[in-house]
């Protein structure tokens, strides 16, 4: 930002905007929505809100593939459109609309009033969108509170419920928290290396001696972004927010918000190089595996159950952090992208049978669902089979990739730690296929139609899934392009 | 015949089951049809499947049918399938059993029809898959794809304890294959390709780097997965859950095919993979085998109920499998093979009579039987000739299996022979005791007077096994001179190895 005294550098050009047109297009969509709420009565904002925050999430995947051919940095060295960003920009673009999509029903299910709740959910996309372009820590800070304000006032749209505001509240408080860890870390490291630019931070660590405070500044960022990913030990309001907040809006923090995080994490720990990645990363993805999969093991509560799956979730992705990074860079962006494929996918089927109020949301709920709905309780067999990680599943080769990564960086004992949680993990999955298919029907839970945009939404993560488990060579060569450009 | 037809014959007998299962997926809910289709359906993978023998090269070595195109490039994986004179077997052992399976639960299974065949034929994919998949990685496919429907099949149409036994079954194996999972990435890491032969000729020629660190790892990575399928002796503790709970045809297709995923990749995989590592376990591997045989007969022996009994019997007979695969002699493995087929055709016809009696009287308890031969005569009589084949009588088809492995086993060393040919007397104590406080003595029950005979239907599931039973103890070279190339290739690296040995 050394060109302030020259005015014509100083105004952004056209190829700047391309550069953020998704979140530009997100921004605009967002405010519509949220100018015209007040102006609709309750019944009709829904539907028209509702597509209208639709239109928004599709448009942005639309300028996410235009922008694709703009590749390069844009507004003063600060965003940076790569393969990498585009390929977060379009993940969090899909995962929006099958949320909003998964939302359509829940909200008139729950009789909540929608409009700021559809602008909220692409204000946050906004943010976690900006985060994977963002190359200049302080943006980056920016992108991520833009993302956890809207994540945390979602989590607590289940306005009558007490447990969903107290969802809320811890979320804000340890989050806010967890962001301050970030900013003090962005500090120290600016401190250390003499800017906040991730491509001079990186060249200043690789040149010379690595200084004492950068260390620390990498652990604090760390501590960050730990937080928003679930990874233990900064796991632990996951179960109660995922619990609280509503069932559509779990499915999207567990995989955009992480994703996003995932993304700001990848750039920190390889295109900035940072050092003690390895064995920081080592300790957190063993600690978040192990008690992700210990705490799932006893809990009742479908919510609470996918909530501690998503902390070991975190660990196995972590696991691809810790290898090099040509094999570990596109592993984890493969994890993420199946990961919120099955993952938005079960909280799809979650929120349908959760019912008015959340009420059924434990696994007597979900007795005897293979009986009475077979397409329902197919879909999320699946899902949790590829939760599991069994072939032909996305979860499979997500899997795969990170432990044969890991392997090919000799990383033995973390991959022994990860194949015994995984084996562990196929317990509670299978708990509640179980429970589903050999148990009694329960005719006591009402269980209505599929809607279409729910049937819509199920459909797409469904696709996704298999897409991914059947042919994912396209998505891990596109993602490996990545390692490649971020080569030095 | 035509090239074209050899290459995709195995991608036709292994799909035509999932097929017919996705067809019955938009089926209307008329029972009748859908047992009808699914017997047709089974049926026509039959006589396909009988292509396989008919027009197998006999004098050759090596896989036939083969075909091979790559799947996904990153991971390298191939659809890679092929068939050797063991696989070839294995896979018409499963089709054959298939269709008695359908009629076997023609009447038993009533409610939830639809899903009960489908999950069937979806599990007879799996099945053939796994004798017929080369690449490592459709191996392991189609190894965890079987798990799936069988867990389902126990846990929905099973017995009293069924949601116990399923999901016993399907952690025990899931979690024994993940060792098997871990060997298969390693060598894939350290190789770049998850096809069997060419991972075996890498392995042959040291081309692999550290292996000779690791090797002893991978083969018990191998091991474990296939030791707990077997079930080889301390890993049998699933099996008698799992047969008891399940639904007829559920055992028929564990104790005739499951087990048999086991040993065959024991033989393919274990042996072909590591031929030194073999050598230098099998000893502790063939004392397990002899304690299998002893234990599970012994234990067979108390067994107060019928199907629990024949679930320790499949204990006992798969010992001796493992026993003659280890033996490393061209006997033993020859009459290990034997004993897989043999055993898949008589136990499962034992499991079918035993299903038979409980759709009658709704239980397994021996006790509640006794003096049967006077009102079921026909049921008496097969079910006589079937435990005959079972405990190895000359002419019927468990004893040339049975009579192989232990001569390769005494040719081995003379204490595994002489432990291993005690297997064959107790199996004979336990089986023709059971049978006679079932079908001998006074009737103590008055409802057994009264119990039907075999209907045609039954009699059409029964006739085909005993025939089989039969053919297979008179004319044994119709399968040995298939098995014989197969298991001489699979012996060669041995051969090697004891020459290496003696030149030192």
């Amino acid at each position: 930002m050394n060109g302030t005294n020259d005015l014509a550098q100083a105004i952004p050009r056209a190829a700047d905007y391309i550069r953020i047109l998704p979140e530009i297009v997100l921004a605009i969509f967002g405010m519509i929505v949220m100018v015209l709420d007040p102006l609709m009565d309750e019944r009709s904002s829904q539907k028209i809100l509702g597509a209208l925050a639709l239109v928004g999430s599709l448009a942005a995947l639309i300028a996410t593939l235009f922008q694709s051919q703009y590749a390069g940095l844009g507004f003063w060295n600060m965003v940076r459109v790569d393969s990498f960003s585009v390929f977060f920009h379009f993940l969090v673009a899909a995962v929006t609309t099958v949320v909003i999509l998964t939302s359509y029903e829940y909200m008139a299910v729950q009789g909540i009033r929608a409009g700021e709740y559809y602008a909220l959910v692409l204000f946050g996309a906004l943010g976690m969108s900006l985060m994977s372009s963002a190359v200049e820590l302080v943006l980056i800070f920016i992108a991520l509170e833009i993302s956890s304000i809207a994540t945390y006032i979602l989590a607590g749209f289940r306005r009558r419920a007490a447990i969903s505001s107290e969802s809320s509240v811890k979320y804000f408080l340890l989050g806010s928290f967890a962001t301050a860890f970030f900013l003090y870390g962005v500090a120290l490291m600016f401190g250390a290396t003499g800017s906040t630019s991730i491509t001079v931070i990186g060249d200043a660590l690789r040149s010379g001696q690595i200084p004492m405070l950068a260390y620390v500044g990498v652990a604090l960022m760390f501590v960050g972004l730990g937080f928003k990913v679930a990874a233990a030990p900064f796991h632990v309001w996951t179960p109660d927010v995922y619990e609280g907040a509503p069932a559509p809006v779990v499915g999207f923090m567990s995989t955009a918000p992480k994703a996003a995080a995932f993304a700001v994490l990848l750039r920190v720990m390889f295109e900035a190089d940072a050092p003690g990645r390895v064995w920081l990363i080592w300790v957190v993805a063993a600690l978040s595996m192990t008690l992700g999969n210990v705490g799932a093991l006893v809990q009742d509560n479908v919510k609470r159950l996918l909530a501690y799956s998503s902390i070991a979730h975190a660990g196995y992705l972590l696991v691809a952090f810790a290898a090099l990074p040509n094999n570990g860079i596109p592993a984890a962006m493969f994890y993420l992208a199946s990961y919120a494929a099955m993952n938005v996918g079960a909280f799809a089927v979650i929120s349908h049978i959760s019912g008015q109020g959340e009420r059924y949301v434990t696994l007597e709920d979900y007795e005897g669902l293979g009986r009475r709905r077979p397409l329902l309780a197919a879909m999320l067999t699946i899902f949790l089979l590829s939760l599991i990680g069994i072939p032909i599943t996305g979860g499979f080769f997500a899997k795969f990739y990170v432990f044969s990564a890991a392997l090919q960086a000799n990383l033995v004992g973390l991959v022994i730690i990860g194949v015994l949680n995984s084996a562990v993990a196929s317990y509670y999955y299978l708990r509640l296929i179980v429970v589903m298919y050999m148990r009694e029907a329960r005719e006591d839970v009402p269980l209505p139609r599929i809607p279409l945009g729910l049937g819509a939404a199920l459909a797409i993560s469904l696709a996704a899934t298999i897409y991914l488990g059947v042919l994912p060579g396209r998505v891990l060569d596109y993602a490996a392009r990545t390692a490649a450009e971020w080569a030095h | 015949m035509s090239n074209a037809l050899d290459n995709s014959m195995l991608t036709l007998i292994t799909f035509i089951p999932l097929a017919g299962a996705v067809l019955l997926m938009f089926f209307p809910r008329r029972d009748r049809d859908i047992r009808v289709f699914a017997l047709v359906v089974s049926l026509l993978d039959f006589v396909l499947s009988l292509h396989l023998p008919v027009h197998f090269q006999r004098a050759q070595t090596g896989f036939q049918y083969e075909i091979n195109q790559l799947w996904i490039s990153n991971p390298n994986i191939h659809y890679h399938m092929g068939v050797d004179g063991v696989s070839m077997w294995l896979v018409v052992l499963t089709t054959f059993l298939t269709p008695l399976c359908v009629l076997i639960s023609w009447k038993s299974i009533h409610e939830r029809v639809k899903e009960f065949f489908i999950l069937l034929l979806v599990l007879q994919t799996a099945l053939i898959g796994v004798f017929v998949a080369l690449d490592l990685f459709l191996f392991y496919f189609v190894w965890e794809a079987t798990l799936i429907p069988m867990a389902l099949l126990i846990g929905i149409y099973g017995h009293g304890r069924r949601v116990y036994a399923a999901v016993k079954f399907f952690l025990y194996t899931m979690v024994a294959s993940m060792f098997m999972l871990a060997a298969i990435l390693w060598l894939y890491a350290k190789t770049g390709t998850f096809d069997f032969v060419s991972i075996q000729g890498a392995i042959h020629n040291g081309q692999v780097e550290n292996f000779s660190g690791a090797a002893l790892w991978l083969f018990l990575g191998f091991f474990i997965a296939f030791a707990v399928k077997v079930p080889v002796f301390p890993f049998h503790t699933w099996l008698p859950d799992a047969h008891v709970e399940a639904p007829t045809a559920g055992s028929v297709l564990l104790a005739g095919v499951l087990l048999k995923m086991g040993t065959y990749g024991m033989l393919r995989f274990n042996l072909g993979l590591f031929p030194e590592q073999s050598r230098s376990n099998a000893s502790w591997i063939m004392v397990l085998a002899l304690i299998g045989i002893v234990y599970g007969a012994l234990v067979a022996m108390v067994q107060p109920n019928m199907k629990k009994l024949i679930a320790y019997s499949s204990i006992s007979h798969l010992g001796f499998v493992v026993l003659g695969i280890f033996s490393f002699t061209q006997a033993g493995l020859d009459g290990a093979t034997y004993v897989m087929l043999a055993h898949g055709v008589s136990t499962g016809a034992l499991f079918m009579l035993a299903g038979i009696l409980y759709e009658r009287r709704h239980t397994y308890e021996i006790a509640e039987f006794g003096g049967l031969a006077t009102p079921m005569p026909v049921y008496a009589t097969f079910f006589l000739f079937i435990v005959l084949a079972s405990v190895g009588l000359p002419l019927l088809n468990g004893f040339i299996g049975e009579f192989l492995v232990l001569s390769g086993a005494f040719r081995d060393r003379a204490v595994y022979g002489i432990v291993g040919a005690t297997g064959v007397i107790w199996s004979a104590c336990y089986l023709l005791w059971m049978y006679q406080r079932v079908f001998f003595g006074k009737i103590k029950h008055d409802v057994n007077l009264s119990l039907p005979d075999l209907s045609g239907r039954e009699r059409a599931a029964l006739w085909p096994a005993a025939v089989v039973a039969l053919v297979m103890g008179v004319a044994p070279l119709l399968w040995l001179n298939a098995i014989d190339p197969a298991v001489q290739t699979a012996l060669a690296p041995f051969a090697q190895l004891a020459s290496k040995m003696v030149g030192r």
